[in-house]
């Protein structure tokens, strides 16, 4: 049974401008033992997709669909029960440690309270055990400075403590939305590093919410990419890597500058600007943006789906990049409240 | 041109540069309809609007004078018969005259007071706070020294000296008031100074004067605006108090505070001498404190998603 | 070779903190900038490349006389702008400009992109006609690539890569002829960056500017840089011209730096992932390391490097690194 199965999640927000849709009608899935990337720029709704299932949205927002995690359907909890899920089962990090981190409180306060109110142990008991966690995520002389406060820690140190009281739980699911973002580059990869070998220890599974296409590659096993609050393709981190069917995924990868590269390679940008959420072309959302776009993409392309667990959601073949030959194509635009979406192609 | 400079991809582009002018939704149209969204600071707004019209307009419309005293009915309670619809006082009086005129005296004071606090205090904060080093210090302590001053002591000694004349009420006031809205301006000019775009602009070579007029004061007439629509009715009371103490303005002119004064030694025989001014007064307050509470909410950064 | 538009001539930024009681008190000195020298030639682009800490924003800002330099001399074009009077120096602002890290908090939230990129010229050109005024300044929101029909549109209505153009527009609305840009597409989107990145090379390109790019990543300077210097603790590590830096750098931290950065390949993540060996903080900057600032996470480290500190000296093909032991190691990546 996968760990986490989410059909038809839907988060909807009300601003003063009108609804403002973040995440459309998503579906997907992850085994456990899973590091899972969810891939994706500005409004593509991959922090949303985890606030919703986490039920941390803001005032304004709303969600629907499922999201069952070990048998158990996370968005039709009642609030307490979810509470005790969250920081037990399924831990979050977020992106910025300083703003996540009460600066008035030592490091010991703030850890032994997590461990305390979830698992009951006494003072002394949860002061060894957040120790541990400490030593766990590499800070130095975690006895001496578990007393000291936040601001004391450089950043990359604060977002290891945040690890740490993450871990504290033993959770059966990591999700860490953009853990290395607010970091300087060899802090990232640190941290990055850290997140992978956590994962690989202890079988953990973990969600990494991010963009930055390095740290997927250094450490997870499958790939989503999200772009305009859809899902565009999955597939393992290999073939998302060296095989992507997407033209965003494709231009995505090809507009990173990377060490490796000739001295005289040009970056290949992908034109137009970010998606707005309340101006959505028909069709498909990336058709403004995509090299490689003709007139069929003004409906709604179809999801490609392959035994091997890939998918692509456009109509040009995911291996092959020809236009694919569906009498779907002719349909129009779906209501999203209607019918589900065109029929997948093998 | 490469491809490169192209932020749209060719087909759209061209017919996008033949377009008209985009409209620009500032942060203040943002805001004001946020104010708008809420029910009690429109509702306030509209009475205070009304109240405005009717404090002017409304003395012209009575046939009563303020100061007309009919022999034939004094102290007399409100009734549709005798005209008098808030009664009269001591003197035949009429109330609902007296409290319309009142009305003029206390609003044209919290304006008015206000008014000269905003000017003064932006100007001096926001040149303290933007200078900093002595200059900072030394007219910060100026604030403190004033402040230091007991208020009334300094009001009754302009009264000694120049009389009880209504625009001393004004100076007196404003001369207090300032210093609160000195100090909100510099404390929001100290952070202002530091943002990126203020940066920018002394990068550009933008002269300091123009920062100041630019970029500083308008980011913190938000808070500045909270702050005035809080203080008019503090004014109006501070008014009420001076005229409570037989300090404010002088007969035949009267001010809400004046009324209730009056009203409050009469107020076992004849409450109604007492009850329309304190109303009026408690509206007027209650308006401005809930038009104040929705400004900060609509003002407030954090509810944008 | 043609003289050089801008020179640098160990620069220095300190910084002091009072710490300690009232009775205690005692003056703690960050040397934020240690003694930076190099030059610029016209139409070339120097990228520097630091970590947090680095001191190279206070290294950019020092530069362009927003940071009162503690030390030292920055000559453009033959005036030494360390000793202008604050006047002379603000004209020189039509000549010098920069581009913030942030593009969203760099724009006055209540004024128009017009507005914004039009300022300068109101600052320096009061009786310009306002119909000229908006016209170049459509011109210039063109040239960046944003449509002139946002002309009135507020920040906030802008995504963050937009914003940053309008920024670019800004620092270009006077012709200057030095641009510094302080990590310009770090809070960007991936793919915005690239956009960013191109865009800033065409500018350079067609306008013939001089640009000085701050980055914390080796990557995004090599496609942008003719020659880049790394930094460390307020100290230049390593000043090559880009082929040689990339590949064969000559400081034990630039190598380093260039092993850490992470990859976006799995399979040579994995290798990677074993070859970096730069561990732990950076020392307290307030307590730099004697002799070497990089010696106490140095694997190459020998009795001199804590006694001297090694100067930016020339190696043989006019590269310069601060190390004394370059000739010999072999850091080839």
């Amino acid at each position: 049974m996968a760990l986490l199965d989410v059909r038809g999640l839907t988060v909807t927000f009300d601003t003063p401008e009108g609804e403002l849709c973040a995440v459309d009608r998503l579906d997907f899935s992850m085994e456990t033992g899973e590091t899972l990337a969810i891939v994706g720029e500005s409004g593509a709704g991959k922090s949303q997709l985890m606030m919703a299932i986490m039920g941390l949205l803001a005032e304004n927002g709303s969600a629907s669909g499922s999201a069952i995690f070990k048998g158990r359907d996370l968005m039709a909890m009642p609030p307490r029960e979810l509470n005790r899920v969250r920081g037990a089962e399924i831990a979050m990090i977020f992106q910025d440690p300083m703003t996540s981190l009460n600066p008035y409180l030592t490091i010991e306060k703030q850890m032994t309270e997590v461990v305390q109110h979830h698992q009951g142990l006494r003072r002394e008991q949860a002061r060894a055990h957040a120790v541990e966690m400490l030593r766990a995520v590499r800070i130095p002389d975690p006895e001496e400075r578990i007393r000291q406060y936040p601001h004391e820690y450089s950043g990359g140190m604060r977002q290891r403590v945040m690890i740490a009281m993450g871990l504290l739980c033993a959770p059966d699911l990591l999700i860490a939305d953009e853990p290395s973002t607010a970091l300087d580059v060899t802090v990232q990869a640190q941290i990055t590093q850290l997140i992978g070998e956590l994962g690989e220890k202890s079988n953990m599974s973990m969600i990494l919410i991010t963009h930055d296409l390095a740290a997927v590659a250094e450490i997870a096993s499958r790939v989503i990419v999200m772009y305009a609050g859809e899902v565009v393709e999955t597939g393992s981190v290999d073939d998302i890597f060296y095989r992507p069917g997407h033209p965003y995924t494709q231009g995505l990868l090809a507009s990173v500058p990377r060490m490796d590269s000739s001295v005289d390679d040009a970056l290949h940008a992908i034109p137009g600007n970010p998606p707005n959420l309340q101006e959505l072309p028909d069709g498909c959302r990336f058709r403004d943006r995509c090299t490689r776009a003709v007139d069929a993409c003004r409906n709604r392309p179809p999801v490609q789906r392959l035994e091997d667990g890939r998918s692509s959601r456009c109509v040009r073949d995911i291996d092959t990049g020809e236009l694919l030959d569906l009498p779907t194509l002719a349909e129009p635009e779906p209501e999203r409240t209607a019918s589900p979406e065109p029929e997948a192609v093998e | 041109m490469s491809d490169s400079v192209n932020t749209i991809v060719d087909d759209p582009f061209a017919a996008a540069m033949a377009e008209d002018d985009v409209r620009g939704r500032s942060l203040w149209m943002d805001a004001w309809h946020r104010l708008l969204k809420n029910r009690a600071a429109v509702i306030s707004g509209i009475i205070m609007f009304v109240m405005l019209l009717v404090v002017l307009f409304g003395p012209m419309l009575s046939p009563w004078e303020g100061d007309f005293t009919d022999w034939d009915n004094t102290s007399s309670p409100p009734s549709l018969e005798t005209g008098h619809w808030f009664g009269t006082d001591a003197v035949g009086r009429d109330i609902l005259v007296r409290t319309l005129e009142g009305g003029r005296v206390s609003l044209m004071v919290g304006l008015v007071a206000t008014l000269v606090s905003l000017v003064i205090g932006v100007t001096y904060g926001a040149i303290a706070g933007y200078y900093g080093g002595f200059t900072d210090r030394f007219m910060m302590r100026v604030v403190d020294i004033i402040y230091a001053l007991p208020f009334m002591f300094f009001v009754i000694l302009l009264m000694v000296v120049f009389g009880r004349h209504i625009v001393l009420i004004f100076v007196a006031i404003g001369a207090v008031n300032w210093l609160d809205m000195a100090r909100i301006v510099r404390g929001q000019t100290l952070g202002l100074k530091n943002t990126e775009y203020v940066e920018a602009a002394r990068a550009c070579g933008v002269e300091h004067r123009d920062i100041i007029r630019r970029h500083i004061i308008p980011n913190l007439l938000g808070v500045v605006m909270v702050y005035v629509t809080l203080t008019i009715p503090q004014v109006i009371l501070v008014e009420s108090f001076l005229s409570f103490l037989g300090l404010g303005v002088q007969e035949p002119m009267s001010s809400w505070g004046a009324l209730v004064n009056d009203g409050a030694q009469d107020m076992e025989s004849a409450p109604w001498t007492l009850i329309f001014p304190a109303a009026f007064l408690t509206v007027t307050l209650y308006c401005f404190n809930y038009i104040g509470d929705g400004m900060r909410d609509a003002l407030d950064p954090k509810d944008h998603f | 070779m043609s003289k050089p538009v801008l020179r640098v001539q160990d620069l220095a930024v300190n910084f002091t903190n009072q710490t300690g009681g009232i009775f205690r008190r005692r003056e703690r000195v960050l040397r934020a900038v240690n003694g930076i020298s190099f030059d610029l030639h016209e139409s070339e682009t120097l990228g520097i490349v630091g970590e947090s800490g680095s001191g190279k924003s206070t290294l950019a800002r020092a530069i362009l006389g927003l940071i009162k330099p503690s030390r030292g001399r920055v000559m453009w074009r033959g005036d030494n702008l360390t000793e202008m009077e604050e006047e002379e120096l603000r004209q020189k602002r039509k000549e010098l400009q920069i581009v913030f890290q942030d593009p969203i908090a760099s724009l006055n939230p209540r004024m128009t992109a017009g507005d914004i990129i039009s300022e300068p010229l109101w600052t320096f050109y009061p009786h310009m006609a306002r119909v000229q005024v908006e016209e170049r300044a459509r011109g210039m929101m063109k040239m960046v690539g944003l449509l002139p029909n946002q002309i009135n549109r507020y920040p906030h209505e802008f995504s963050g890569g937009q914003c940053q153009r309008i920024g670019i527009a800004r620092a270009l609305v006077l012709n200057p002829r030095l641009v510094v840009c302080d990590e310009p597409v770090s809070a960007l989107d991936v793919s915005i960056q690239a956009q960013i990145i191109n865009l800033l090379k065409d500018l350079q390109k067609k306008l013939g500017l001089s640009l000085i790019f701050v980055a914390h990543d080796l990557s995004i300077v090599k496609h942008i840089s003719d020659r880049v210097m790394v930094m460390y603790m307020g100290s230049a590590m390593e000043l090559s011209t880009r082929e040689a830096l990339y590949r064969k750098p000559l400081h034990p931290y630039t190598s380093a730096l260039m092993k850490s950065v992470p990859i976006p390949d799995p399979k040579l993540a994995a290798e990677a992932r074993q070859s970096s060996w730069l561990t732990g903080d950076m020392p307290s900057p307030y307590d730099p390391p004697k002799g070497c600032v990089f010696h106490t996470r140095c694997p190459y480290k020998v009795k001199r490097c804590i006694a001297d500190v090694p100067a930016l000296r020339h190696m043989e093909d006019g590269n310069r690194v601060a190390c004394h032991r370059a000739e010999e190691l072999d850091l080839a990546i």
